[in-house]
C-alpha cells in the first residue's frame, strides 16, 4: 500500500518563490561564513581573540541592556498609567506612548545633536548651552526614545489582558495593593517584557545610525569603519559573523524564556477591565512624568528639526532635495510591490501547509528580518563580489535587500487576510470547473487585496527611512533621504540635513499611522513566536 | 415486507425510476431464506439500474504512524438517489468525501463516477473535471461576490446569454431571484445554505456532496430548510452523497445510508432496516436507544436475563441481541420475577421508563397511558422478535 505521507507538496508557483526567498536570505549568509574561514587559523585566532572583540562586545551589551533597562523605566509607568489609573486623556497619552516610533534613532540622534553644543537650537532658543550628547549617553538616550514603544505595546495589551478577577482574589486574601502589583501584576508582564525587550535588542543591535554619529563603538559601528576604512575583509567578515551570533543568542533566549511563559497565559480576554485607581494627589507627579516624556520623545526633536530648518532654509538646494527623495523613491517603490507579492506566497505555505519544510521556509522570512542589517549587506556584498560582480553598487541589490529584510513585515497583514479565507473558497472553485491558479485568482486573491495594500504600503514606508542597507549598498553617488541626513549631521551640517530629517519624519509618521490602524502588537508578537520556533 | 415482494415480483426494470426503485434496492440485508431470495433478486435488479458512483476498496490515511481515516470503504450509489454517510466525528466520512470529490489522493482502490474511473492507482482526475458539485458546511460563498456572481461562477464557459439564463432559473427554482444583487453577508443561514446548493446545481453536476449542510442552522430553520432541500433535490432528479453526524438527519433525508466507524463501513441500507435491523452493537447503538443484551441462542429463541426472546433468525451459541425500547412493554409481575421500574420520564405523546432487573438497567417506551410508577415490579416482553448483532450463524 502506497502512503501520502504528508499533505501533497504545494504547487510549484507558490514553492519556488517561497525556496527562492529562503535562499536568498541563507546563501549570502552562509557565503559570509565561508568568508570569515578563508584565512588561515593562527590568523584567525588573532581577529577573533583580541582585547578590541572583547571591547566591542561589552559596548554593545552595555548599550542593548541599557536600552532596555531605560525603555522599561520609560514604559512601565506610562503603560499602567494609561491602563489602570483615572487619567484624563488616555488616548492622547496612548497615542504619545506610539509617536516616537516615528522618529527614527538617526533622526533622533540627529535631534539631540542639534539641539545641544554652544550653536544648538536649546542655546538659541534659551541662552544656555546643553552639554553636547555623546558616546554612550548619547547613543542611550537616541534609542530609548526610539524604542520605548516597542515595550509600552506590549506591557500595554498584557495589562488590558490581565484577568482581573485574580487580583481581586489577592485582594481579598488580604494582600496590600503594592503587594499586588509586585506578586500577582509584574510576574504576569514577564511575557510581554520579553517580547518588547527582543526587539528593543533587534534593534539595538543592528542599528548603526545612531551609534556612529554619537561615535560609541558597538559591533555595528566597528564593522562600518573596518569596512569602509581598510581592506581588511576577513576581520570585517568576522565582525558581522559576531554581530550575527549576538542577535542569534538574544533570539535564542528571549524565544526560550518567552515560549514559556506565552502559552501558559490564561484567556486573554476579560469580560470587565479593572476598576480605575484614583490618581488623588499622585496626579501632579503622574502629569509631570508624562508630559517631560512627551516633551523630550516627541516634541524636542521635532522643535530641533524645525528650528535647523527655519534657520538655514535655503531654496537652492530644493534639487538635491528632490533628488535625494527621488532616488528614496525609486528604490523604495519597486521593493515595497516585490515584497508584498513574495509575501503571498510564503503567506500561503505558512496558513494553508504544515509541513516542516513549509514552516522553515515563511521562517527563512523572519531570519531576514531579524539579521542585523550591516551583516546582511555586508554578506550581501561579498557574495555579489565573488558571484555576480555585475550587480555589485546596483540598484538591483539595494532592492533585493530591501525585500528580503522588510519581507517579514509584510507577511503579517497577507496572513491575517488568509486567516480569514477559507481553504475551503478555493476547494469551491475546483468543484466549480477552475483549475488550481485560477481557483486560487478568483476565489481567494480578491480577498488579501486590502492585506496586500497593507503590506506594499508597510514595506514602502519602511523602505524610505532605513538607513545601513542603504548605506552600505546603494550605488556610488546615489543620494537618498536617510544617506542624507546621516552624512550631513557626521558633518555637523544640522541646516543642511533638517529637509530630510523632516521628510524622514513625515514618512516615518504615516507609518506609525499605519501601525496603529492595525493591530500591531499582535503582529509583533506573532514575528516574535514565529522566530521563536 | 409484503409491498416489497409484490414490487419484486413485478417486472423490475419497468418500475426501477426514481424513489420505488432505491426504495427496492434499499432491502439489501437480511438473511432469512426469504430475504435471501429477494436479495437475490434485487441483485438482479442492481445491475439493470444505473450505478452512477462506485466507491471500491478505498483506503486512505494521513500519515504513517496513525490508523487510516478510511479503510477499504466501499459503496454505490445510483442516479437520482440520496445516500447518507452517516457517522460520528472522526469516523472518516467526511474524509470519503473529500476523496469522492478529488481534494484527497487516495492511497488504495477506486472510484468511478458513471464508469469513468476517477481515482485509482496510477489515476487521480482533478476536483475541477470531475463533474461533482459540493456544498460545504459553511457554504464556502465567495464573500466578494454577489449572490448572482456567486451562481454564475462556474458557468464561465456558457455563452453571456445562456449564462444569464441558466442563472435566473436555477435562483427561481431555489427562491432567491430577488435577493440576486445582495452580498452573501446581508443574507440570512438558510439563504446562504441556499445560494451555496444553487451555486453546485448550476453547473448540472452528476453528483453532489453535501457536507454536514444543515448543522449550521439553528435547530427550528434545520427542520425546515431539510424539507426544503430534499424536495429540491428530488425535483431535479440529483444525485446526492449527504454526509452527517446527526441519525434524525440522516433517516429521514436519504433513501439509502451507510452507517461509518472508525474508518469503516458497519452497514449499508435503507434507513428502516438499519433501524430495525442493525447487524452490529455499534449500528444499533448509533441509531438510536437501544438495549443490548447477552443471551444463549438455541434456533429462533434465546435465553437472556430478563427472559426467553423470539430472535430475528436462528442461530445457536452466545448472542448479543439489541432491543429498542419501543419495542419492549411491560405487565404486572406477580411472582416476584422481572425487575423493579426506577425512572419515569413523561415526555408529552410518550413516557420513557427505566427499569432495573439484576444488575442491569433497561429502557421501556411506552404510550401516554401507560400505568405503571416509579417503584413498581414489571416484567418485561418483546413485541418485534430481537435483532442480533453479535453472534455466530446457524
Amino acid at each position: 500500500m502506497s502512503y501520502s505521507e504528508t499533505r501533497p507538496l504545494p504547487p510549484w508557483y507558490f514553492f519556488v518563490p517561497a525556496i527562492a526567498v529562503g535562499t536568498g536570505v541563507l546563501l549570502p549568509l552562509v557565503y559570509l561564513l565561508v568568508r570569515a574561514f578563508e584565512a588561515e587559523t593562527a590568523e584567525l585566532f588573532q581577529i577573533v581573540f583580541r582585547i578590541r572583540t572583547l571591547y566591542l562586545f561589552g559596548n554593545t551589551l552595555r548599550l542593548a541592556i541599557g536600552v532596555m533597562g531605560s525603555g522599561a523605566l520609560l514604559a512601565m509607568p506610562l503603560a499602567w498609567l494609561t491602563t489602570r489609573t483615572d487619567l484624563k486623556g488616555v488616548r492622547f497619552f496612548t497615542l504619545m506612548g506610539v509617536l516616537p516610533l516615528a522618529i527614527p534613532g538617526y533622526v533622533m540622534a540627529y535631534a539631540l545633536l542639534g539641539l545641544s553644543g554652544p550653536n544648538g537650537t536649546f542655546a538659541e532658543l534659551f541662552g544656555t548651552t546643553l552639554p553636547r550628547f555623546r558616546g554612550y549617553w548619547g547613543a542611550l538616550i537616541a534609542l530609548s526614545f526610539y524604542t520605548f514603544p516597542y515595550l509600552f505595546l506590549n506591557v500595554r495589551s498584557a495589562l488590558l489582558g490581565l484577568d482581573v478577577t485574580i487580583e481581586e482574589s489577592a485582594r481579598s486574601l488580604g494582600s496590600r495593593s503594592w503587594e499586588v502589583f509586585g506578586r500577582i501584576i509584574l510576574p504576569q508582564l514577564r511575557p510581554a517584557f520579553y517580547a518588547g525587550g527582543l526587539l528593543v535588542g533587534l534593534h539595538v543591535l543592528g542599528d548603526f545610525g545612531v551609534v556612529s554619529l554619537m561615535r560609541y563603538e558597538t559591533f555595528s559601528y566597528a564593522l562600518y569603519t573596518q569596512y569602509t576604512a581598510s581592506y581588511d575583509r576577513t576581520y570585517a567578515a568576522w565582525l558581522a559573523l559576531m554581530l550575527l551570533a549576538l542577535a542569534g543568542s538574544l533570539l535564542y533566549l528571549e524565544a526560550r524564556l518567552l515560549r514559556e511563559k506565552v502559552f501558559h497565559r490564561a484567556g486573554t480576554g476579560t469580560a470587565r477591565g479593572a476598576n480605575p485607581i484614583a490618581l488623588g494627589r499622585w496626579q501632579i507627579p503622574a502629569y509631570f512624568y508624562l508630559a517631560t516624556l512627551v516633551l523630550a520623545s516627541v516634541v524636542a526633536p521635532t522643535v530641533a528639526i524645525c528650528f535647523w530648518m527655519v534657520k538655514g532654509f535655503d531654496p537652492s538646494h530644493l534639487r538635491d532635495f528632490l533628488e535625494a527623495l527621488s532616488g528614496s523613491l525609486m528604490a523604495s517603490t519597486p521593493a515595497a510591490f516585490l515584497t508584498a507579492g513574495l509575501a503571498i506566497p510564503l503567506a500561503y505555505l505558512g496558513v494553508r501547509y504544515s509541513s516542516s519544510i513549509c514552516r522553515a521556509l515563511e521562517r527563512g522570512a523572519y531570519i531576514g528580518y531579524a539579521t542585523p542589517p550591516l551583516a546582511f549587506a555586508l554578506a550581501l556584498i561579498f557574495f555579489t563580489l565573488r558571484v555576480v560582480p555585475g550587480v555589485y553598487q546596483t540598484l538591483w541589490i539595494l532592492i533585493y535587500a530591501y525585500t528580503l529584510h522588510f519581507l517579514a513585515e509584510a507577511i503579517g497583514p497577507v496572513r491575517s487576510a488568509l486567516y480569514q479565507a477559507s481553504p475551503r473558497l478555493e476547494e469551491t472553485a475546483r468543484s466549480l470547473g477552475y483549475p488550481p491558479f485560477k481557483a486560487f485568482l478568483k476565489a481567494t486573491f480578491p480577498l488579501l487585496r486590502s492585506g496586500l495594500m497593507v503590506s506594499t504600503a508597510f514595506v514602502f514606508l519602511a523602505a524610505m527611512k532605513e538607513l545601513p542597507l542603504t548605506f552600505l549598498l546603494s550605488p556610488v553617488g546615489y543620494e537618498t533621504l536617510a544617506v542624507n541626513v546621516w552624512s550631513y549631521t557626521t558633518e555637523a551640517m544640522f541646516a543642511e540635513a533638517a529637509p530630510y530629517a523632516l521628510a524622514i519624519l513625515i514618512f516615518s509618521a504615516l507609518f506609525v499611522g499605519l501601525l496603529l490602524i492595525r493591530d500591531t502588537n499582535q503582529e509583533y508578537r506573532d514575528t516574535i513566536i514565529k522566530v521563536s520556533r | 415486507m409484503e409491498s416489497n415482494n409484490q414490487s419484486s415480483g413485478r417486472e423490475p426494470t419497468l418500475r426501477l425510476k426514481g424513489q420505488s426503485a432505491n426504495h427496492l434496492l434499499s432491502l439489501d440485508v437480511g438473511n432469512s431464506p426469504r430475504q435471501s431470495a429477494i436479495r437475490n433478486r434485487l441483485m438482479h435488479c442492481t445491475r439493470i439500474m444505473k450505478s452512477l458512483l462506485s466507491v471500491r476498496n478505498i483506503t486512505k490515511r494521513f500519515a504513517r504512524h496513525l490508523p487510516p481515516v478510511a479503510k477499504d470503504v466501499s459503496f454505490e450509489v445510483y442516479t437520482g438517489e440520496i445516500f447518507a454517510l452517516l457517522g460520528p466525528s472522526g469516523c472518516g466520512k467526511t474524509t470519503t468525501l473529500r476523496l469522492i470529490a478529488g481534494f484527497e489522493r487516495a492511497d488504495a482502490g477506486e472510484i468511478f463516477l458513471e464508469g469513468q474511473l476517477l481515482e485509482g492507482e496510477k489515476v487521480h482526475l482533478p476536483p475541477e473535471v470531475r463533474g461533482v458539485g459540493i456544498v460545504f458546511q459553511e457554504y464556502a460563498l465567495f464573500p466578494h461576490l454577489s449572490v448572482l456572481g456567486n451562481v454564475v461562477f462556474g458557468l464561465k464557459k456558457l455563452p453571456a446569454k445562456a449564462r444569464h439564463e441558466r442563472v435566473m432559473e436555477v435562483l427561481e427554482m431555489v427562491g432567491l431571484a430577488p435577493l440576486k444583487d445582495r452580498k452573501p453577508h446581508e443574507l440570512s443561514g438558510g439563504e446562504q445554505q441556499r445560494v451555496a446548493l444553487a451555486r453546485s446545481i448550476a453547473t448540472s453536476p452528476k453528483l453532489i456532496l453535501l457536507d454536514e449542510p444543515f448543522s449550521n442552522l439553528d435547530a427550528g430553520l434545520r427542520h425546515a430548510t431539510r424539507e426544503e432541500v430534499r424536495t429540491l433535490l428530488k425535483r431535479t432528479g440529483m444525485s446526492t452523497v449527504l454526509v452527517t453526524h446527526d441519525q434524525e438527519e440522516a433517516l429521514s433525508f436519504a433513501d439509502r445510508l451507510a452507517v461509518m466507524q472508525g474508518g469503516r463501513i458497519e452497514q449499508i441500507g435503507a434507513p428502516e432496516t438499519v433501524y430495525h435491523r442493525p447487524q452490529t452493537p455499534f449500528v444499533a447503538d448509533f441509531l438510536g436507544k437501544t438495549n443490548l443484551i447477552t443471551g444463549e441462542a438455541e434456533g429462533d429463541y434465546a435465553e437472556t436475563p430478563i427472559g426467553r426472546f423470539r430472535l430475528d433468525r436462528a442461530v445457536t451459541g452466545k448472542v448479543l441481541l439489541s432491543l429498542r425500547p419501543e419495542h419492549l412493554t411491560m405487565s404486572v409481575s406477580n411472582n416476584g420475577q422481572g425487575g423493579k421500574i426506577v425512572l419515569r420520564e413523561f415526555k408529552g405523546h410518550d413516557l420513557t421508563y427505566r427499569v432495573q432487573i439484576g444488575e442491569q438497567d433497561y429502557l421501556v417506551q411506552t404510550d401516554y397511558r401507560c400505568p405503571f410508577q416509579v417503584g413498581d415490579w414489571v416484567q418485561l416482553r418483546a413485541v418485534e422478535p430481537t435483532v442480533i448483532v453479535e453472534g455466530k450463524e446457524e
